[in-house]
């Protein structure tokens, strides 16, 4: 049996003070029930998902009690993805017709706060300053521009284009462009990303409602079907956060692991793929994760940003809502905000941000500590 | 009278005249680990013997903390005290690399391949007074 989502909710990412985390995954859960034209009622199953915002499965009490088997994911990052996939499974296997998928989120300002203990590290490591995730994105991108050649012009350019891009999107946080020199001139956090490469903490919530292929129509004209979705860890040698020592070969990230697997099952390569949407906790985890996912070789990211390829109008848009980057980072939703910009753009409803050319075969990659990653490829 | 301890044990040899990394490396697969464990990562075996990893190597990559974090970091500085200070990987002779803070905190004094050694350094003192020491890598010879 085949998948399709029917139904489309967000409550805006940003900042939101008079709601909490719940009730804003809650307003997205209402607003992807509208949008299939259902209630709450007809859903048999739902995966949820938040990190700091309490358990998922507390929806039902703005919701309705109506029963169902309401099952919580905690993935991290990949949260979102995981909590689709799970939907995917239990509608491919024959057991349920129509169900949710919902996450949500409301952090503190500032960066995350992990504590050593709860990434089975003793306290030496955090106490002496080593415990930053922002660390190791600059390590990573360091290391990257050093073997492929990639330039600080290249950071700035995918920053630009988020800032731009979420200019266009009325979900989105950010809705003012930045220039060149702008983000250029931000003051560094971790070299060599500044202040506008780094994505940040955020509050939103975003649903999908997804059912069997053959009774979508039902509930919505322009049904988008979920090809696969794959998720991922890590494998021995992967280069990931919070690693005191990492081993003499480096070996595959997950995303290489996810995409592979992705392209496989469903059946197309990277180059059907009309428009994507690929994990931009930072500037240098966008270029490097068009190259994981098999859209260009390590290296051409230089060429393809200068030449506009992955901006709206280009030969493949990327992070055509403006990413992470433009609408901060709610963990438990922003996975599927991924999916459901990817739906928007495959329905033809971007508006401002429409890819040209009616698209039809899209993709999603989300990425997460300690290693995890989910691929999803849609197609209308 | 105050004295100086490892901020955690086992990290590095202590007290020794030229002190070096202690990780474990496993007798089944032969790959190395820091800080030591009981089991491999790369084989999953149990049967691993401590290492003596040195105390040289080269940067693999680098990046520059350029301000205090929050907690969990545990200093004696203050937001006005805090000095910006070099993170990096460096790999050792046995191939492992290892992520640690670095003397150098600067993009200037930063290059990747530059030979690197170990030092010990001070995190802060206990209440007794006696420093807390930890390990940090330095530029194995002066960058002019
Ligand atoms: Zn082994």
């Amino acid at each position: 049996m085949d998948v399709a989502i029917v139904g489309l909710g967000m409550h805006p990412f940003g900042r939101t003070p008079s709601m909490s985390g719940l009730e804003q995954g809650a307003a997205a859960a209402r607003a992807a029930l509208a949008d299939a034209g259902t209630d709450f009622k007809r859903m048999e199953f739902a995966f949820g998902g938040s990190q700091d915002s309490g358990n998922a499965d507390s929806l039902v009490n703005l919701l309705g009690l109506t029963g169902l088997q309401f099952t919580n994911v905690a993935n991290g990052c990949a949260t979102g993805g995981s909590s689709l996939n799970a939907a995917y499974s239990a509608i491919k296997s024959g057991q349920y017709d129509v169900g949710l998928v919902v996450g949500f989120d409301k952090h503190d300002r500032g960066a995350f706060n992990p504590k050593p203990a709860d990434w089975g590290l003793d306290d030496w490591y955090g106490e002496t300053g080593l415990m930053l995730t922002t660390q190791y994105f600059g390590m990573k991108i360091q290391r990257y521009m050093h073997d492929h050649g990639i330039s600080r012009e290249t950071l700035i350019r995918v920053a630009e284009k988020a800032f731009r891009n979420g200019s266009l999107t009325p979900t989105a946080w950010r809705q003012t462009a930045l220039s060149w020199e702008e983000i250029k001139n931000a003051p560094m956090v971790s070299e060599p990303l500044n202040k506008y490469m780094f994505c940040s903490p955020a509050e939103g919530g975003c649903a999908l409602i997804v059912c069997r292929a053959d009774i979508a129509h039902e509930f919505h004209p322009k049904p988008i079907y979920l090809k696969t979705a794959v998720v991922r860890s890590r494998n021995y040698g992967s280069f990931e956060v919070f690693s005191p020592s990492q081993p003499t070969e480096v070996a595959d990230s997950p995303t290489v692991t996810a995409s592979q697997a992705a392209f496989e099952l469903a059946g197309v390569g990277p180059g059907d793929i009309d428009v994507a949407q690929l994990q931009d906790t930072e500037v240098g985890a966008e270029i490097m994760h068009m190259a994981e996912n098999g859209f260009c070789a390590h290296g051409d990211q230089e060429q393809w940003l200068a030449d506009g390829v992955t901006e709206i109008g280009g030969k493949l848009p990327v992070n055509t809502d403006g990413g992470c980057l433009a609408n901060g980072e709610p963990v438990g939703a922003s996975g599927l905000r991924q999916v459901h910009e990817i739906c928007v753009q495959l329905r033809g409803e971007g508006g401002a941000r429409q890819v040209p050319n009616e698209p039809k075969v899209g993709y999603t990659h989300v990425y997460g500590a300690p290693g995890i990653s989910g691929v999803n490829i849609l197609a209308r | 009278m105050p004295d100086a301890k490892p901020l955690h044990e086992g990290l590095f040899s202590w007290p020794a005249l030229s002190p070096s990394l202690i990780g474990s490396r496993c007798l089944d697969c032969g790959e190395h680990t820091f800080p030591s464990q009981d089991a491999c990562r790369a084989c999953s075996g149990q049967n691993m013997a401590s290492a003596d990893l040195g105390n040289q190597g080269t940067l693999w990559t680098w990046t520059v903390q350029s301000f205090m974090p929050k907690t969990p970091y545990h200093t004696d500085e203050t937001p006005e005290t805090f000095r910006p200070y070099g993170v990096g990987y460096v790999e050792l002779a046995c191939g492992l690399k290892v992520e640690s803070r670095l003397k150098e905190n600067t993009p200037e004094e930063l290059k990747i391949g530059m030979p690197m050694k170990l030092e010990i350094i001070s995190v802060r003192k206990d209440d007794d007074g006696n420093d807390l020491l930890t390990f940090q890598f330095c530029a194995a010879e002066e960058t002019n």
